[in-house]
């Protein structure tokens, strides 16, 4: 199984990094650009067929080390 | 006073560090490399700066669940005294042991120079040598020294006399939350800052407000 996991600020916490990328879409003529807000993307590959395992392995990972709960949100995409 | 320096791939501050405890103290620091997994017998353990693990995910992330921090939390959680500077506060709060986070600074700029930090806190066992509201000047030297915490932790950190540093007015270098330098844990033994106490120890290299952070140490703990 292939799953991918994004990490992202939560709602609220301020992320200056996707502010500038923001201001630097403006800066190229993109005006509709509002908020932009960037986080990271990991691709695991995983062994064993069981889906909610799998589910359940992957939120673990999140929870202990992907992801800081404190600032960071998580979601998981898993594909056979 | 028996102490150790726990020593990542890519610390930096490590001997930084090491030279303050040894002129202290009178002995050389125990150098603990982070694959060890027990901490002899010490008083106080440093978790120095630097950028453990190449900063790889997020600063201290990787660090926090090294082998040699189990034992460091198990210690910390028997009321051993465990100060964490710049990425020591990162592995800190990445170990739960202190709360909050410290996110990329605002301005998004590394930023390295001395800053004027004021002791809010004396009742410590890491700033009983310095009075209330003294004003201090630490070098600090870092990327992500942004510190975060819901508003609900942070008037909890102040209603309980755990925010210890603070980046005197106008003075934060990084966008922290109510100008935060440096948080304690409740029972007092676990405390995390941003500033390098230990680069502001020789005269050589400036005013040496740091030292006292560590006699008070010496003091408390021998």
């Amino acid at each position: 199984m292939k799953a991918r996991v994004f990490v992202t600020l939560k709602n609220g916490v301020l992320d200056p990094q996707g502010k500038a990328i923001g201001h630097a879409l403006n800066n190229l003529g993109f005006e509709a650009v509002g908020e932009v807000r960037q986080g990271k993307l990991i691709d695991i590959e995983l062994t064993g067929k069981d889906e909610s395992h799998a589910r359940a392995s992957l939120k673990e990972m999140c929870e202990k080390l992907l992801a800081n709960t404190v600032i960071e949100k998580y979601e998981i995409e898993l594909k056979p | 006073m028996k102490s150790a320096v726990i020593v990542f791939p890519a610390s930096n501050r490590d001997r930084d560090t090491a030279e303050v405890l040894e002129k202290v103290t009178g002995t050389k620091p125990y150098m603990v490399w982070h694959a060890d997994s027990e901490m002899p017998n010490v008083d106080l353990i440093v978790i120095p700066g630097g950028f453990s693990y190449g900063d790889y995910l997020r600063c201290g992330a990787m660090a926090a669940q090294s082998h040699i921090m189990r034992d460091v939390i198990a210690k910390a959680n028997k009321g051993v005294a465990v100060l964490g500077i710049c990425n020591g506060f990162q592995i800190l709060t990445e170990s739960r042991l202190l709360p909050g986070a410290l996110m990329r600074n605002a301005g998004l700029k590394f930023v390295s120079k001395p800053v004027p930090v004021d002791v809010e806190e004396t009742q410590s066992m890491f700033t009983r040598r310095y009075r209330k509201k003294q004003r201090v000047v630490y070098p600090v030297a870092h990327g992500e020294g942004n510190y975060f915490a819901d508003e609900e932790t942070l008037d909890r950190l102040e209603g309980e006399g755990r925010v210890v540093f603070r980046y005197a007015g106008g003075e934060n270098p990084n966008g922290s939350a109510r100008d935060i330098a440096g948080v304690i844990n409740e029972k007092r033994n676990v405390m995390g800052l941003m500033p390098h106490p230990e680069c502001a120890c020789d005269p050589l290299l400036g005013p040496p407000d740091g030292l006292g952070l560590f006699e008070g140490l010496v003091e408390a703990l021998s």
